[in-house]
């Protein structure tokens, strides 16, 4: 996809402050690289991800969303994250159903302690939205024409 | 002089102007309490009449249907322009209903749709066009806006009456309420309202009983054999939307067996009534292993047509990618 | 999103861009950042954008304190490090300058912008974006006070074994009141069970026998054994409990402890407990003697009298009228201001393992039988002998990490069947010189004077074979293992496959969480591992406080391990629970979900998703309640309630979109 080529995405990651936040000052303070197409929302636990948040990014202009916490069975508020899981597939249908590539939407568990890995899913993810090209859901459509096709055709017809 | 009422439909069904007849009675207290200046489904009116009009000259305009096509939205800003409360009135005009579903798919295939199915009889593949010359010059016909919007999309809207349609109770309330005002006996409520609901959700006005949710598996109500029918609607694997859904209607469908689908529209909390309901559908399903999960959501094939059935053009994404 | 009226906002914000020496600035033009956000988000309420050398430094701090009281700032808004770092710093700084702490935001452009990357040009545009997003979720902050509860100071403490009576002793020691609940008849715990403890093999009985009796008798102990905890409610510095006393049929005011009823009690039942099976007891009874309380209680299962309504032996001779056969369980409530779990352990039950024949092959022993065995007061009067009660075995064989270490059963070491099995070895050799063998996988003796303690076992001349055992059977193959226990392993140091016959086998089986151990952790709002062990705050700096504010973890319950160190955890968290008693009263996170009671139809799908129980369902209004005090504030209910009833305070729904929004104010043009 040449088109995609100079696509810089934009993604929004929403973490967690226990684990995943702590991830990412972690791969700071390590000076672990990665692109800087993701800007991270702080939330106390993946469990407070409320889909709206993800809506909401989609419909302001994400061409990605990321949702990570702490991994399953180390929620630092027990098993909120297993709710953040049981959320996020359900979500995910439904924006398949909407016509989002199940891809725009990704879920990862990240230990505060791993900085490196974090680094390692916000690079894959960025180089996985960049192949899906732009979203722009922001840029919305208003009156259609019908088709010059379907015109021509019935003016041929006529 | 009376003061001026207008209702008009859009992209709509025309049931609300049903649901207003169903007032009864309370309709002569309108004609007797108002001077109606437009009203196409009850009575003759050409737009250029509406034009015609001072500014804000009417007192009380009743906007149902979405706008789906450049007349919709032409008589939205004309209504808008001569009234002094344009209310968007039942669940298309507030947040697109069932029209507002289109917005799932692209217009163009909303036209082959319509003009180029099995079930269409249409052998010269005839299409309409916006444009069209005639010996008596050139005629133009509504052109399709690519998704249907919501009234206060294209107009500021001062208050909003959901339902499919608003139950006519509520809306004998309302009429008797700005009466009321009219007649200096009562006030009317904050610009941006949401009137003729109650403050909560279904939830609270269904009687069935409810205990803490644990879902193992979602399903449809024809598929049970036997439904509890004291027990609530979830908790018993129907995706019942009354959780999120305003509260006004009587919990009519969970009290007669059927699960609410959301037609009063979001509670006073919700931003994206959809994404409401997955996060709490979501919440209570009773598992931790990703594959039985998904094999729980298995019972809820169309999540796009559970979440969104009413409230999709007026929902945060407005719509699926290939419309927007 | 957008706050204020006509879109412009009333706040007025303050900026402030750090470039932490070079930290930031290297790679972030800081002067850039701050001069857009003074243009480009004046509109958004900004007034003054500064960017400084070191915001955090104490002249940074007067800048932020000198411009709110000189600008009359409402909001502050420092783009520096990871909050996790400066917050409290800036927050400190705002209260100084008499702004409510909870109205500054602090977004990070070290952590996740100037460290991370390699583009200035698009780290500054990121700086940007944070900056903005910043801005326009301070616009919905409110302030927030932290919230003070008292602490009560008395504890509860469940689980009578060597961990709880030791946290209890501390902290009754220190002349604060201490409620000892424990399920089973007497306090003491497995520990009450052995015979010898390594590796001084000093008698257990009589080094835990005297700290039984202190706990029994001190002043600031209500010792509650035969009792339950049933419900606990309310958070740290106030928990009500409710204990479940369960009916002993014995009036513990008139009891002596004579045990005359014992003795008098025509009924024998095996105890399957106590003595695992190997012995037996009475219908009433004391589970041993030493016991504390040395009240008895009655068996209800096996006691004639409730069996057939004849019988009464027991009452007949009682010699202070002290039994009662219509007594009631009774409810007992109190309240705490802490609690420290330390409910133990279960033994893996090594039946499981079918292929060491555990309950199929009459030798073969479980641990806990032979630990009885050795007992000079068990069973054998510590006589080690073959199940026939008199024949001492020639050949003992005993196999380590029996249910541990092992994919099919628990994958976790038991850290205490190494030098238990060492133990066994040595006691076998002392009291009948037979042959031992111990089958093991790795021997693992990390602490104080063990490895000596390894040692001396094979000087000893016990003999060690390093393999997993696969196979415990009686069917003979060759002369010599005739009438004899055939142990069929693989012995990995020489590369072959061994059949040792022998008379004895034990099985050093390994340590289980309790049976019911997440029932126990959802009574108490804590959580167990997927094993079942109950998690601890932070595995190292903090394994002794759980998640849960005032609820302490102390001995097995926590993951396996020996006495001595349950003896410290139990002193530890008597140490944590004194420190909180001192305070006497402590400050709350003001971070907590709230439900706007007008908004909630109590469809109750908030209700099961709480781990700390902090959401309360009232039948009578139809209204679900969060008690802030239990709250932690982790928001799940927020996100979850579908009415959008539930507000969380410092991560409102206003505040993230608006932060998505301000984030995204680049992109959405």
């Amino acid at each position: 996809m040449t088109e995609n080529e100079n696509f810089e995405p934009t993604i929004i990651g929403f973490t967690c402050n226990w684990c995943s936040y702590r991830a990412a000052d972690l791969a700071g303070i390590a000076r672990v690289k990665y692109p800087p197409n993701v800007r991270l929302v702080r939330l106390m636990c993946s469990g407070r991800l409320d889909p709206t948040f993800v809506m909401k990014a989609f419909a302001e202009g994400a061409d990605g969303v990321m949702i990570t916490g702490c991994h399953p069975g180390e929620c630092h508020y027990l098993e909120q994250n297993y709710k953040a899981l049981r959320r996020y597939l359900l979500l995910r249908r439904t924006l398949v159903a909407m016509g989002i590539e199940a891809e725009r939407l990704h879920l990862a568990w990240a230990s505060a302690a791993e900085g490196i890995q974090l680094a390692r899913e916000i690079t894959e993810m960025v180089e996985r939205i960049r192949s899906l090209g732009p979203l722009n859901w922001h840029l919305n459509g208003d009156q259609v024409q019908i088709t010059s096709d379907t015109t021509a055709e019935l003016e041929v017809a006529a | 002089m009376k003061p001026k009422f207008a209702m008009y439909w859009a992209s709509s069904c025309g049931g609300c102007e049903i649901a207003v007849l169903n007032t009864n009675e309370k309709i002569l207290d309108v004609d007797a309490n108002f001077d109606i200046a437009f009203w196409p489904v009850a009575m003759d009116a050409k737009y250029k009449d509406v034009e015609a009009m001072e500014d804000n000259s009417i007192l009380l305009t009743l906007f149902n249907g979405g706008i789906r096509n450049d007349e919709n939205e032409e008589i939205a800003k004309l209504l808008r322009q001569k009234s002094q409360i344009l209310v968007a009135f039942g669940s298309c005009a507030t947040e697109g209903c069932i029209p507002g579903l289109a917005n799932l798919s692209p217009s163009q295939e909303v036209i082959e749709t319509a003009f180029h199915t099995v079930s269409t009889e249409n052998p010269d593949n005839i299409y309409p066009q916006a444009n069209y010359e005639m010996p008596e010059g050139t005629i133009h016909i509504p052109t399709i806006n690519s998704r249907v919007k919501t009234l206060v999309d294209v107009v500021p809207v001062d208050y909003f009456m959901p339902g499919c349609p608003p139950e006519s109770h509520q809306i004998s309330a309302v009429l008797d309420l700005v009466i009321a005002v009219v007649n200096g006996e009562a006030e009317l409520p904050p610009k941006g309202a949401v009137i003729g609901v109650g403050d909560s959700t279904v939830c609270d006005e269904c009687t069935r009983q409810r205990d803490v949710k644990k879902v193992t598996k979602f399903t449809r109500a024809h598929l049970v054999g036997a439904l509890d029918p004291d027990l609530c609607l979830l908790e018993q694997g129907i995706p019942c939307n009354g959780p999120a859904t305003r509260s006004g209607c009587d919990a009519r469908c969970p009290t007669a067996g059927a699960q609410c689908i959301g037609c009063y529209g979001p509670a006073p909390g919700v931003i994206d009534y959809g994404a409401r309901l997955i996060s709490s559908f979501a919440s209570v399903i009773d598992s931790n292993d990703p594959d039985e999960i998904e094999r729980i959501l298995d019972g809820i094939p169309d999540p796009a047509g559970q979440f969104y059935r009413f409230s999709l053009a007026g929902s945060l994404l407005k719509g699926a990618r290939e419309a927007v | 999103m957008t706050k204020g009226n006509g879109g412009m906002p009333q706040e007025k914000i303050g900026v402030y861009v750090c470039h932490c020496g070079t930290n930031i600035s290297a790679m972030v033009d800081v002067e850039d950042v701050a001069q857009w956000a003074a243009d480009k988000l004046k509109h958004r309420g900004v007034v003054i954008a500064r960017d400084y050398k070191f915001m955090c430094s104490s002249l940074g701090q007067e800048l932020i304190e000198k411009d709110i009281k000189e600008l009359g700032l409402t909001r502050v808004v420092v783009a520096a490090c990871s909050p996790h770092l400066h917050e409290k710093t800036f927050r400190t700084a705002c209260e100084n300058a008499g702004l409510n702490p909870y109205l500054c935001e602090l977004v990070s452009i070290r952590e996740q912008v100037s460290w991370v990357h390699t583009d200035k040009v698009a780290a500054t545009a990121k700086s940007k974006a944070v900056l903005s997003g910043g801005v326009e979720r301070v616009l919905w902050h409110e302030p927030l006070e932290a919230m003070s509860v008292p602490i009560h100071p008395a504890t509860l403490v469940v689980g009578g074994g060597i961990a709880g009576i030791q946290a209890s002793l501390e902290i009754a020691d220190a002349g604060h009141p201490v409620y000892l609940v424990e399920r089973d008849p007497s306090i003491g715990g497995h520990m009450a069970q052995f015979d010898k403890t390594f590796p001084t093999l000093d008698c257990s009985a009589c080094i835990l026998t005297p700290k039984m009796v202190d706990a029994g008798v001190h002043p600031n102990i209500t010792l509650m054994t035969w009792a339950e905890v049933e419900n606990v409610d309310g958070y740290i510095g106030n928990f009500d409990v409710t204990v479940r006393q369960k009916a002993r049929k014995v009036i513990t005011d008139l009891c002596t402890g004579c045990g005359i009823c014992v003795e008098k009690c025509p009924k024998k039942v095996l105890d399957d407990i106590y003595e695992a099976g190997l012995g037996y007891r009475k219908a009433v009874y004391t589970p041993f003697p030493q016991a504390v309380p040395n009240y008895p209680v009655m068996d209800l299962d096996n006691c004639i009298y409730f069996d057939t309504g004849k019988c009464k032996a027991c009452e007949k001779f009682c010699p202070t009228e002290a039994i009662d056969f219509t007594q009631e369980d009774e409810i007992v409530e109190f309240e705490v201001g802490n609690i420290i779990l330390a409910t133990g352990y279960d033994l893996f039950d090594a039946r499981k393992m079918s292929n060491y024949g555990y309950g199929r092959l009459k030798n073969v022993f479980s641990s806990l039988e032979f630990e009885r065995m050795c007992n000079a007061s068990g069973p054998t009067e510590g006589n080690i002998v073959l199940r026939d009660g008199v024949t001492t075995p020639k050949t003992v064989g005993i196999i380590h990490c029996v249910g541990s270490r092992d994919k099919n059963f628990n994958e976790y070491c038991s850290s205490i069947c190494c030098m238990q099995s060492l133990k066994f070895a040595h006691v076998v050799d002392e009291r009948t010189g037979a042959q031992v063998y111990n089958f093991y996988i790795d021997i693992r003796t990390p602490g104080k004077e063990y490895d000596e303690f390894y040692n001396r076992i094979v000087e000893e001349g016990t003999h060690f074979v390093r393999g997993k055992v696969a196979e415990v059977t009686n069917a003979a193959r060759q002369p010599d293992e005739r009438e004899k226990l055939i142990i069929q392993v693989e012995d990995t140091l020489i590369g072959k496959q061994r059949r040792i016959p022998v008379d004895m086998v034990i099985l050093s089986a390994g340590l289980e969480p309790r049976h019911d151990a997440k029932d126990v952790a959802k009574l108490f709002g804590i959580s167990c591992s997927a094993d079942g062990w109950y998690i601890e705050k932070h595995p190292k700096l903090d394994p002794i406080a759980t998640m849960t504010d005032g609820v302490y973890i102390a001995g097995c319950v926590q993951g396996p391990k020996d006495i001595p160190a349950s003896v410290v955890q139990g002193a530890a968290a008597a140490a944590r629970v004194l420190g909180k008693i001192q305070q006497g009263e402590m400050e709350l996170e003001p971070i907590r979900a709230s439900v706007i009671e007008e908004q909630c139809s109590g469809c109750r799908i908030c209700n099961d998703l709480c781990p700390y129980n902090a959401i309360l369902f009232h039948e009578e209004t139809m209204v679900s309640e969060i008690n802030a005090a239990l709250c932690q504030g982790c928001g799940t209910c927020v996100a979850a309630c579908p009415a959008g009833a539930i507000t969380g305070t410092g991560f409102s729904n206003e505040q993230v979109l608006a932060q998505i929004e301000g984030l995204l104010m680049d992109v959405n043009i």
